[in-house]
């Protein structure tokens, strides 16, 4: 049981963290991505144009 | 254009005409074979709606001229906006009830005789009923009317079916319904914020798989191509709420015919379950389903778009990934494993960061128009709930910490940091919502009275900071007597000593209470002159009143 335990908790704390740390990167670069800069500024005026 | 007049009874239709009738009948089955009162009553009820619901779906089919619902008139969506009208109304009528039993409770705390020495009337049953009601009776009926709105709007399209969005929105208030009386007499899973019993989850579960089917319909139907933040925020809301809806109450009924069911988990982790639910209903349905709100409300009444449309997306990943570890900080020393603990206090300190970022993404929205902050007390108010917002979340982290939590935790510091959140953050961004709201939906000019939101933000205002000052004094007084030991080892005060100290401030609690439900009504008849003797919206808005004639 103790094994089991260490066997995940090293697991997750090496390749969970890796794993949270590329998730994060893939969202910062898509929000910061220089050509979608055009994309998200239009999608802020989208409350402002119904009808 | 000749087109037929007769209409066959749609698929939707027939479909929910089908599933209403097996519904009533088993439920006139188990109320006549039940040896459980409540549960004879409840089935009851539940046959009564589905029996009324068939009759109203065929009623509106005769008398129907056939015709399909337009989907655009003129060129311009025709939005459904009659479940979002029934949703805003149930918010502000359960608001004020909810508002009103968290009032008497606290009257209770401070004077026990007012629980009148009734089973129904007792603290205990009480309680249950306050939370539920004002967490999702009336946020629930906020996010959905909200949701339903939004949605709308930001795709541009009408959302889909014709039954579907009432069999959401009036589905939702049966199960309000059905759990609130349950509390009252005496049925509870006794789970925090998970209190209605199996038969009232089952229930549940169904009209939030149909919330699910209405809100990616309509996103499926979007004349937008891109989906604004706002209802990724619901979105996560939805799917997420589900999700902890079915784990938290996987339980197996004694039997059909009685109300009473056992859980599956048992021990820590069922205790585990309880909080990974619990702090995640705060996660998600206090926070990003009213981020979601927002997202939307304040650019719309600040006029001007999001601070930053980039910070929401990392703000909403950021948010989702982060919150879902949370909640194992309920549970410090307790039978749970250290590791867990430890692992649920440090997200919840990480949180921070997606919660600040998101306070100054709302807060900055305003950047080159605070003026406004002066001349209109609708935005004032949501102003001031994202401020609460990043309150509540700087404080919540705080209590997190294992340390900090030992002198927190049980004392009346915790009530404090909930209302803070609760009455600040969710109840004014919700108001704020609603006074926006209103006159949009039945179109008018603006609010009968905005010196009446003055007074309520005033008010109310008030109110809050009696309720959270006390709370801190009393619970950080309790938590200091608790542990306060004398020379020889022994605990300096007894129990009662400690419930005798907090005394003053369960009465200034009370009215802060009593200040927030005076709010709460200035603002029901304020929305109510509205919609009566408000000014019409003329000029450019007859295209948009033809539009709500046509519903």
């Amino acid at each position: 049981m103790d094994e089991t335990y260490t066997a995940v908790a090293a697991f997750a704390q090496t390749w969970g963290l890796i794993y949270f740390m590329i998730l994060f990167g893939i969202v910062l670069a898509y929000a910061l991505w220089p050509k979608n800069r055009k994309t998200f500024d239009d999608a802020s005026q989208i409350p402002f144009r119904e009808d | 254009m000749a087109q037929t007049k007769a209409r066959f009874i749609s698929l939707e239709e027939g479909f929910f005409a089908a599933f209403l009738v097996a519904l009533a009948f088993a439920c006139l089955i188990i109320a006549g074979k039940t040896y459980d009162q409540v549960m004879a009553f409840h089935t009851g009820i539940g046959a009564l709606a589905a029996a009324v619901s068939v009759f109203v779906i065929f009623k509106s089919y005769f008398d129907s001229d056939g015709m399909p619902i337009p989907q655009e008139i003129d060129g311009k969506p025709n939005y459904n906006m009659g479940p979002v009208k029934f949703g805003a109304v149930a918010a502000m009528f359960w608001g004020i009830a909810g508002f009103t039993v968290g009032l008497i409770i606290a009257s209770q705390l401070a004077f026990p005789a007012l629980n009148f020495d009734l089973p129904w009337t007792n603290f205990g049953r009480m309680r249950p009923l306050h939370t539920s009601a004002v967490i999702f009776a009336f946020g629930g009926n906020v996010l959905l009317a909200t949701s339903m709105y939004v949605v709308q709007r930001t795709s541009r399209a009408r959302m889909p079916g014709k039954v579907l969005p009432w069999f959401v929105i009036i589905g939702y208030n049966v199960f309000i319904v059905i759990a609130g009386t349950g509390y009252l007499l005496g049925v509870t899973e006794s789970k925090e914020y998970a209190e209605p019993e199996w038969y009232a989850d089952l229930w549940l579960t169904i009209v939030w798989v149909a919330y699910l089917f209405l809100f990616l319909g309509t996103i499926w139907k979007r004349k937008e191509p891109h989906i604004y933040v706002a209802n990724w925020f619901y979105l996560a809301f939805i799917v997420t709420i589900a999700m902890l809806h079915l784990v938290n109450n996987a339980t197996v009924p004694v039997s059909v015919f009685g109300t009473k069911s056992y859980i599956v988990w048992s021990g820590v982790q069922d205790a585990m379950v309880q909080w990974w639910y619990g702090h995640n209903a705060v996660g998600f349905f206090l926070t990003a389903g009213f981020l979601a709100i927002m997202y939307y409300f304040v650019p719309k009444r600040a006029d001007r778009p999001v601070y930053s449309y980039r910070l929401s997306i990392v703000h909403f990943w950021a948010l989702i990934f982060i919150y879902i570890w949370a909640g194992p900080h309920h549970l410090h020393y307790t039978a749970l494993p250290q590791w867990a603990s430890t692992l649920g206090a440090t997200f919840s300190i990480i949180l921070w960061m997606p919660s600040w970022g998101g306070m100054i993404n709302g807060l900055m929205t305003l950047s080159g128009a605070w003026d406004k902050l002066r001349t209109d007390p609708v935005l004032r108010m949501m102003v001031v709930s994202v401020a609460f917002y990043g309150m509540s979340t700087f404080e919540g982290p705080l209590m997190s910490i294992r340390s900090v939590n030992s002198l927190s935790h049980y004392t009346d510091w915790t009530i404090g940091h909930v209302h803070s959140g609760a009455l600040g953050w969710v109840g004014y961004i919700s108001f704020g919502a609603l006074y926006c709201l209103i006159p949009w939906l039945w179109n008018k000019r603006g609010l009968y009275s905005l010196k009446l939101v003055d007074w309520h933000f005033w008010l109310s205002t008030i109110g809050i900071v009696l309720y959270i000052c006390s709370m801190w004094v009393s619970g950080i007084m309790q938590g200091l007597m608790w542990r306060a030991y004398d020379q020889l080892g022994f605990l300096e005060y007894s129990f009662i000593e400690t419930v005798e100290a907090m005394h003053p401030f369960y009465i200034i609690r009370a009215l802060g209470g009593a200040l927030f439900v005076t709010g709460a009504l200035i603002m029901a008849y304020n929305l109510w002159m509205t919609v009566r003797h408000g000014e019409a919206e003329e000029a450019e808005a007859t295209a948009a009143g033809s539009l709500a004639a046509a519903e």
